[in-house]
């Protein structure tokens, strides 16, 4: 096993370095500097660009730049925003919080009513549910994040009064960031008040951010299921007299969630890149929004360093899914 | 049905929240458009930063008059100015206090040792607070304000003496604009000796009427209404709140749903759905921007060996006579712009009403080509913007439109566009042909236009028809030089003429600008700079 979690570190490495390589790049190509873009029309006068171009550092040569980042790196510095002139370190983490509250909230509720869509489809396999739930997660699989985020404001806000528009609070209760997740920090104001708001505010992101991996995860467990209901196991338990429950959550949905569970890890990726449109579409003030307004800046920091988090983020993430995985089936890890 | 139904399910759940504690002050929360990069306005360009703090936290020497482009006293009561126009006396305003907050206790008043730290930091690189924070001040240079003022000297506690290099009619209209906001020495001092020097742009101290209270990035901003303000009448809200909302369809909703009582930029297919409801109002202005077409008027345009046709008058005339601009107004547009007929809008002193706009006339244009020895099929490029911009929803559409006016003449235009920071900078550089661009007035004055626009010094920059004509540049630099208004409107009614003789551009619209908000708030002014104040500003219980 411990071989196994060093070939999964080792391969971290060069992921790492590729990851850098790639934003440091990507982000350079596109054209235009902070200093022209943030003059727009306006003339840029060359001696204050030639300036701010030094106190950036953006005058070197871009091999030297990448070498100041990645030392910088090395000390654990992620610089400071081109555009605040914030730590980059210190804006992730207050927005962070935001973005993972929303992406919990969103995987818990594409993992619960998922895996439940799934595992009834598979046990009435051909029957009309099983037909509505493959249509459905078919759509939901295919909606666009923002038009579904818009339609469910117009009905769910605008015509029935339901849930608010947007935001992650009613901007009239002024709660004290403390944990930065929202939830936890109108409990620890006390106010149920502001509790009941937040989760009303949350609601509808959350549909909008877990409709894609619930629609994955229920698809998958349903075929998974299928599988696993074929056993002979299966059969051997049925013939063993065991209830239709045990033989399907103990010996069937244990064994149906293993591909379930690499379908998981994989939606954390999915999970963050939909949050970029999600937050913009609920005016949720988290890391997606960050990084689109990061780009149009070219606040090359906090692209490269915000994207480096991430991704970092998405890597262990998949890499606790590998050890599990590599846990729950030994063929995994004894493979070479 | 199903409302009714489920909403008292969800009250009975405890679901639906209760009102917020702070109803029972006079609140307004506006539903911004983006994150202020910061609160330090001098070194910033955009109205969202300066919203958020010019606007709310600070005032200037001077100031425009709300909802107007004409100057009226800030922070100075009075000023007077020398019989060369080259020193300005100002006499300072008694009685100002410095916001007092959690960070910052204010041990004096406002003085003329505030005045010289704001406009020292702006130009002395050495100065021992840039020094420790270094930083830009990009629109402060723009002005050409660091190059232009000799000396500032204090003569006493509430008079500051500026010496100018050379006579600058527009000073005391620059001297109210966001940038030149003033920032408290006193504060600064604390700043530097804590070695907290950054903290000048996350947590501001001014005068303003509303004191910052707390930024949670990309969420919200929040202000409390200054009891202490210097004119006590204009300070009518208690919680003044920026909910950012970068979706336009999104604002429109919060607002609809009393979420929020002011937003901005609606989109065009908005307007009229918002206009009917009876909850809202919405004021409009004729914008004081300006969408125009650039024709690049180089012998050679850059990176093409061909000659340009657009060097000769006649293309450009027929060019310009070949546009049907009521059609873009109606269709680009959408109604909401005003036929623009000279380089500057209807509402900026000295326009010249008496120009009219070449007759729309495709047949004089195909003649004027012919006399130019422009051949039928001949082409140019026409640039377009990627982006919206105040002066232009839809560039794109415009250039389509164009494109099919200017091929009724036979002049075949490639619509090019490039990210919007390359099609900046490329233009810059020359490489356009003709070219869709516009500007916001900053400053209310004629030479923001004409001179800024189409000046031979602004080649480098914002002149993206590369003109340089000297008879015009001759005029305008007279009218900047001479500080007499009436002598000065003649001079730019003059250069309007040649603009529209010599055609280095085709002015297309005025875009209109609406601001939706509830019909509870009072007295909002729409703001020519499209800037977003709240002084003055009420809101119905």
């Amino acid at each position: 096993m411990l071989s196994f979690i060093a070939r999964r570190l080792g391969l971290l490495i060069p992921t790492f370095f590729g990851i850098t390589l790639l934003t440091f790049a990507l982000i350079r190509l596109i054209p235009g500097d902070p200093v022209e873009v943030m003059m727009g029309e306006r003339r840029v006068d060359p001696e204050m660009h030639a300036q701010a171009m030094e106190r950036l550092g953006l005058n070197k040569p871009l091999p030297a730049q990448y070498m100041d980042y990645i030392g910088k790196l090395a000390q654990g510095d992620l610089g400071e925003s081109l555009r605040s002139r914030e730590s980059v370190w210190k804006e992730f983490t207050t927005l962070f919080p935001a973005t993972l509250e929303l992406a919990f909230c969103a995987l818990i509720f594409a993992g619960v009513f998922g895996l439940l869509a799934g595992v009834i489809a598979a046990l009435k396999r051909g029957s009309l549910f099983d037909h509505g739930v493959m249509g459905v997660s078919l759509a939901g699989y295919s909606m666009p994040i923002f038009w579904w985020g818009l339609i469910l404001i117009m009905f769910s806000s605008v015509s029935m009064g339901w849930t608010p528009v947007s935001g992650r609070i009613d901007p009239l209760y002024d709660v004290e960031p403390v944990t930065g997740f929202m939830l936890i920090d109108t409990l620890l104001v006390g106010d149920e008040g502001s509790f009941k708001d937040a989760f009303m505010h949350l609601i509808l992101p959350t549909i909008v951010l877990g409709t894609i991996p619930l629609a994955v995860i229920a698809r998958m467990t349903r075929s998974s299921m299928l599988e696993v209901l074929r056993e002979d196991y299966i059969r051997t338990a049925r013939a063993k007299g065991l209830s239709p429950a045990r033989v399907v959550f103990v010996h069937g949905l244990r064994n149906a969630l293993i591909p379930v569970l690499t379908v998981f890890g994989l939606q954390v990726g999915t999970l963050l890149a939909g949050a970029v449109l999600t937050e913009t579409i609920f005016s949720w003030p988290g890391i997606g929004k960050w990084l689109i307004e990061a780009i149009g800046a070219r606040d090359y920091p906090v692209v490269q360093n915000g994207i480096l988090l991430i991704a970092c983020l998405v890597i262990l993430v998949n890499f606790v899914v590998d050890i599990l995985y590599g846990l729950a089936n030994p063929r995994i890890r004894h493979q070479r | 049905m199903l409302k009714h139904a489920v909403i008292p399910f969800l009250v009975g759940a405890g679901l639906l929240a209760g009102a917020p504690a702070a109803l029972a002050a006079s609140n307004l929360v506006f539903c911004s458009e983006g994150s202020p990069a910061g609160f330090d306005p001098g070194q910033y360009t955009t109205g969202t930063d300066f919203d958020a703090s010019a606007e709310t936290i600070f005032n200037r020497l001077t100031q425009f008059e709300r909802g107007g482009t004409a100057v009226i006293p800030g922070l100075a009561t009075k000023w007077d100015v020398s019989e060369d126009g080259k020193t300005y006396t100002f006499h300072l305003r008694e009685g100002v206090k410095f916001h007092t907050t959690d960070y910052f206790k204010p041990t004096r008043e406002f003085n003329a040792d505030d005045v010289l730290f704001t406009f020292n930091r702006m130009l002395d690189k050495d100065m021992p607070f840039r020094k420790a924070y270094p930083t830009e001040f990009p629109y402060f240079t723009d002005m050409g304000m660091d190059k232009n003022i000799a000396k500032l000297e204090k003569l006493d506690d509430h008079t500051v003496k500026f010496t100018l290099n050379e006579v600058d009619a527009a000073f005391i209209q620059n001297l109210a604009m966001s940038f030149a906001s003033i920032q408290s020495a006193e504060y600064a001092d604390q700043l530097l000796k804590q070695g907290k020097a950054a903290d000048i742009n996350q947590k501001p101290i001014g005068t303003g009427p509303f004191v910052f209270n707390r930024y949670q990035k990309d969420a919200l901003i929040r202000y409390k209404g200054n009891k202490d303000y210097w004119k006590p009448d204009d300070v009518k809200i208690d919680n003044l709140v920026f909910a950012i909302s970068t979706d336009a369809s999104v604002r429109m909703q919060k607002l609809k749903r009393d979420e929020c009582q002011v937003t901005l930029f609606p989109r065009p297919a908005d307007i009229e759905p918002l206009k009917k409801d009876p909850k809202l109002q919405m004021p409009e202005q004729a914008g004081f921007n300006l969408g125009y077409i650039a024709y690049n008027v180089m012998d050679k345009i850059k990176g093409s060996n061909e000659p340009n046709p657009m060097a000769q008058l006649k293309v450009r005339q027929a060019l310009d006579m070949a546009v049907n601009k009521q059609q873009i107004i109606d269709s680009v547009y959408q109604g909401a712009g005003q036929l623009a007929v000279n380089a500057m809008p209807p509402t900026q002193w000295s326009y010249d009403t008496t120009i009219k706009d070449a007759k729309y006339d495709p047949e004089k244009a195909r003649q004027l080509l012919k006399e130019a020895g422009v051949k039928e099929g001949t082409e140019i490029t026409l640039w377009a913007m990627p982006v919206q911009r105040p002066y232009n929803p839809n560039a794109k559409l415009m250039a389509e439109m164009l494109q099919s006016d200017w091929s009724k003449i036979g002049i075949k235009a490639k619509i090019v566009s490039y990210e919007w920071g390359e099609y900046i900078k490329r233009s810059k550089g020359g490489e356009n042909g003709a070219m869709l661009i516009g500007w916001s007035g900053d400053n209310g004055d004629p030479d923001n236009w004409l001179g800024t626009l189409f000046g031979c010094d602004a080649l480098e920059g914002n002149n993206f028809s590369k003109w340089c004509y000297k008879p015009y540049d001759d005029i305008i630099k007279q009218a900047k030089a001479t500080s007499d208004q009436a002598k000065r409107t003649e001079l730019y009614k003059q250069a309007q003429h040649i603009i529209k003789e010599q055609v280095p551009m085709t002015p297309i619209a005025h875009s209109t600008v609406y601001q939706p908000m509830s019909a509870k708030v009072k007295d909002f002014k729409i703001s020519p700079f499209g800037l977003n104040s709240f002084y003055g500003v009420s809101v119905e219980k």
